[in-house]
């Protein structure tokens, strides 16, 4: 019997698939880095195309465009910080900062490197242990998933510059709008005042667009053309000059963010969005070089970039063992599967496990022609920069109304984004982070979901929190990360005050 | 890549013939692209749905059909839309089973008395999922274990209120069990709550079999029970509720495409015969069974009827397990 794994090769390396995997790349890339636009939106465009291609195409076209649409996220976050992904807002100011430094090019070139190696560890990972991985991500009921919303949303105070009282008010506000609209668990209407769209409770990338984007569009207006901060002119030499150099230095960081993207990106729902932020916050926690983040730091980049792409291909685990869509890309990728004929579930070990192999080389495939397809991308896009700033933030507002606009279908997603742009703008002039509060929107229904399904399911009982083993170890975890800085300054303050 | 670009071309000359058909009169419906508005999100079964129909309409009406979901609020966005858009038929969109809950919970005046029906094409029926490791291996063990211990075993499927937790409702109500013996705990859907059932945290789940089949066939989760007058074709080993000493209840969620009321007599024709023509072709019961979906085709007029008596079926239920504002 011939191995399915060179079944599977042979089923990817024609010269039909890989056309189709580069053609799918560069869609991906285009879609991507529109901004406003979304992975999920390049996959759903791709569905009626794929009704016609034979299953390993159909997959290879959805597993390219979402891997090089995610990357490409971070163009429009790095050189116009507005983040394509919920997952790119974690690293977004970052990178920002260093196209501010004159570095754009430095930023994307690590960022696309990381991207590409984490992607190929996250699927080394995955094709090791599958089954392994699988099993693991259904031990996680809502009392796991409660800790590790709670671990989520303490990583915005880490990640957040500045005060670290005011990044806890950003955060609360986050949570705040997070309760706006239908509450799931006893079907009511909150602070909807009769408007039948607040029901649907703030969409999250219209609100993320305006808070990143709009308030840098408004700072601009608000500040005189003297004190206007310039993006300084950018060398564009080489993309990956000075990559090596930062890659050798962080290797470990780089290993790290692979890691925790490939375990956190199995769990389905909460998937890569967290594990890019946790990475990012342990990247900082850990740093020799704390007081260097926020401010151009390509450290806590190749952690973030990394534990993206790595999760990724995590998201397809739990969708083709158990059927159980991760996000609404395998979601969508599952409907393709039904289509052709090949159900989701264990039995495809059995009875297709050429696909299963196959998804896993299109993955390492995909995630190499992303190299040079990235590469082009970073070298045309950071050309952008060199149109004037007076001329390019009329354009980013109308790239940023069209998407705010594509989510929704209404203008009810611009009206948020208008919003959610004055409350950032008024935030940050008065040293507010912006961070925070996105991942407060981000996590705050999961967490309120989780909590409360958890204390129906234990009638009541808080101690229930610490009954699961997994559970348990997350929710420890989770109260250390909480009480060890106040241990320490209080700490502090009592060595202080012995002095003499 | 090719073959969208002929069916666009096809499209095309569709058009054009119906144009030339048509001559200098009035321009026949439809003469500009139409929308299709999916009130769920990208990725569930109405999107699935809504896109194999979208696609094959496009072929029928001669003009693309864009699917655009509009969604949250329980169904509440997208519902809204589509009764609200100009009746034209320019603006159509799927009406699910929700359609006549809403307003009984409160949600909205909405009801299936603002749209146009065209046609109903899909309904499934709601299954009793345990885990596969259960003690309990039939609807009689379940019945048997709530009573003794009401409110220790917990029920998931969807959110508060949902089409499914009515189901587990209405089935315990029908056995003569207090309808929150089995305390409901919400989810944003079927998938999750499954998760839920195979972690340990849920004990009971009711939800379409359909989306349990990834589960059922890896050996995690058994269906006691589908709560329908007969057998499901694609699940012959699983009893009806009757057939389990189960009492004689059924739930299904269904689908169905509607206009905005008012829609001319002309545009509701025309909608109504492609979409009966649809429903017929060989590539929407494919794609239909292949996703385990189940057929379930009423025209325009008797989907009206059934989407009143629905209504009126869901009013009984809601307000007698509680769940009517």
């Amino acid at each position: 019997m011939v191995d399915p794994f060179f079944v599977a090769l042979e089923l990817v390396f024609q010269p039909y698939v890989l056309l189709v995997i580069v053609c799918s790349g560069a869609f991906g890339l285009l879609v991507g880095s529109i901004p406003g636009l979304t992975a999920t939106m390049a996959t759903a465009l791709l569905v009626p195309v794929t009704f016609f291609m034979d299953p390993i195409p159909a997959i290879a076209a959805i597993v390219t465009t979402v891997a090089t649409a995610i990357f490409a996220g971070d163009i429009p976050g790095a050189l116009l910080r507005i983040p394509g992904t919920p997952a790119s807002a974690a690293y977004c100011d970052e990178a920002f900062a260093m196209t501010r430094k004159g570095q754009a090019s430095k930023a994307l070139g690590v960022g696309l490197v990381c991207s590409v190696i984490g992607g190929l560890l996250g699927s080394a990972v995955l094709m090791a242990a599958t089954s392994t991985l699988a099993d693991f991500a259904f031990k996680f009921s809502s009392f796991e998933y409660f800790w590790l919303a709670c671990l989520g949303l303490s990583c915005a105070v880490i990640v957040s510059t500045g005060s670290v009282i005011k990044g806890f008010a950003s955060l609360l506000v986050g949570l705040f709008i997070s309760t706006i609209g239908i509450d799931l668990m006893s079907g009511h209407p909150r602070f909807t005042f009769g408007s039948i769209e607040l029901l649907g409770g703030v969409s999250f990338i219209p609100a993320m667009i305006g808070m990143f984007a709009i308030s840098e569009i408004l700072r601009f207006v608000a500040t005189a053309d003297h004190v206007r901060p310039q993006i300084p002119h950018q060398r564009v030499t080489s993309v990956f000059e000075g990559v090596g150099r930062v890659l050798s230095k962080y290797r470990w960081n780089l290993l790290r963010g692979s890691s925790l993207g490939a375990l956190i990106g199995v769990l389905p729902g909460a998937g890569a969005d967290i594990a890019a932020w946790v990475a990012y916050a342990v990247s900082k926690r850990t740093s020799k070089e704390k007081e260097k983040f926020g401010d151009g730091h390509a450290e806590g980049l190749v952690d973030a970039s990394a534990a993206n792409n790595a999760g990724l291909s995590g998201a397809w685990v739990p969708a083709l063992v158990f059927g159980i869509p991760g996000d609404s890309v395998t979601a969508i990728a599952i409907g393709v599967l039904y289509m052709k004929g090949m159900n989701p579930g264990p039995m495809i070990f059995l009875e297709n496990p050429q696909i299963l192999n196959s998804v896993f080389i299109i993955f390492f495939v995909a995630n190499l022609v992303l190299l040079p397809l990235g590469y082009l991308a970073i070298r045309l896009s950071t050309q952008m920069l060199k149109i004037p700033a007076r001329m390019l933030m009329p354009a980013i507002l109308l790239f940023c109304l069209v998407g705010s606009f594509a989510i929704t279908n209404s203008v009810y997603g611009v009206i948020i984004m208008l919003v959610m742009g004055v409350l950032a703008f008024a935030m940050e002039e008065n040293g507010f982070p912006i961070a925070p509060t996105i991942l407060g929107i981000v996590l705050g229904g999961m967490l309120e979901e989780m909590f409360l399904s958890s204390m129906i399911k234990s009638d009541g009982n808080f101690l229930e929190f610490f009954s699961r083993p997994i559970a348990a170890s997350l929710g420890v975890l989770t109260i250390a990360v909480w009480v060890y800085p106040i241990m320490t300054s209080l700490k502090g303050n009592i060595t202080s005050q012995n002095r003499p | 890549m090719k073959l969208p670009i002929k069916i666009m071309r096809g499209g095309f000359l569709a058009a054009v013939a119906a144009f030339t058909l048509a001559g200098a009169a009035v321009a026949e419906y439809p003469e500009r692209p139409v929308t299709l508005i999916v009130p769920w999100g990208a990725g569930g079964g109405t999107d699935a749905t809504g896109r194999i129909i979208g696609n094959l309409l496009q072929e029928e009406l001669g003009q693309p059909v864009n699917v655009v979901n509009r969604t949250g609020g329980s169904g509440v966005v997208g519902h809204s839309a589509i009764a609200t858009a100009e009746p034209d038929g320019y603006t159509i969109g799927v009406v699910t089973v929700e359609i006549g809950m809403m307003h009984w919970a409160g949600l909205t005046d909405l009801t299936w008395e603002d749209y146009t029906p065209i046609a109903l094409y899909n309904s499934d029926a709601s299954g009793v999922n345990v885990r596969a490791n259960s003690e309990w291996n039939t609807l009689e063990d379940v019945f048997a274990a709530v009573a003794a211990n009401p409110g220790a075993h917990k029920g998931s499927g969807a959110g508060q209120g949902s089409i499914w937790h009515l189901a587990l409702a209405g089935m315990l109500s029908g056995q003569g069990l207090a309808p929150n013996s089995v305390p409901w705990v919400p989810s944003k859907g079927g998938a999750p709550a499954l998760q839920e059932l195979v972690a340990g945290g849920v004990d009971i789940v009711t939800s379409s079999v359909v989306e349990a089949s990834g589960l059922i066939s890896a050996g995690r989760v058994k269906t006691l029970g589908v709560m329908s007058s007969q057998r499901l074709a694609a699940f012959p080993d699983v009893p009806t509720l009757v057939e389990a000493n189960g009492p004689d209840w059924q739930m299904s969620a269904w689908r169905g495409i509607a206009g905005p009321a008012g829609l001319p007599d002309d545009v509701a024709t025309k909608l109504s015969s492609a979409m009966e023509k649809v429903y017929n072709s060989v590539e929407f019961i494919d794609a239909m069974n292949d996703r385990g979906f189940g057929l379930n085709y009423l025209p325009s007029a008797k989907f009206s009827e059934w989407m009143q008596q629905s209504d009126a079926a869901m009013g009984i239920v809601m307000n007698a397990v509680g769940l009517a504002k």
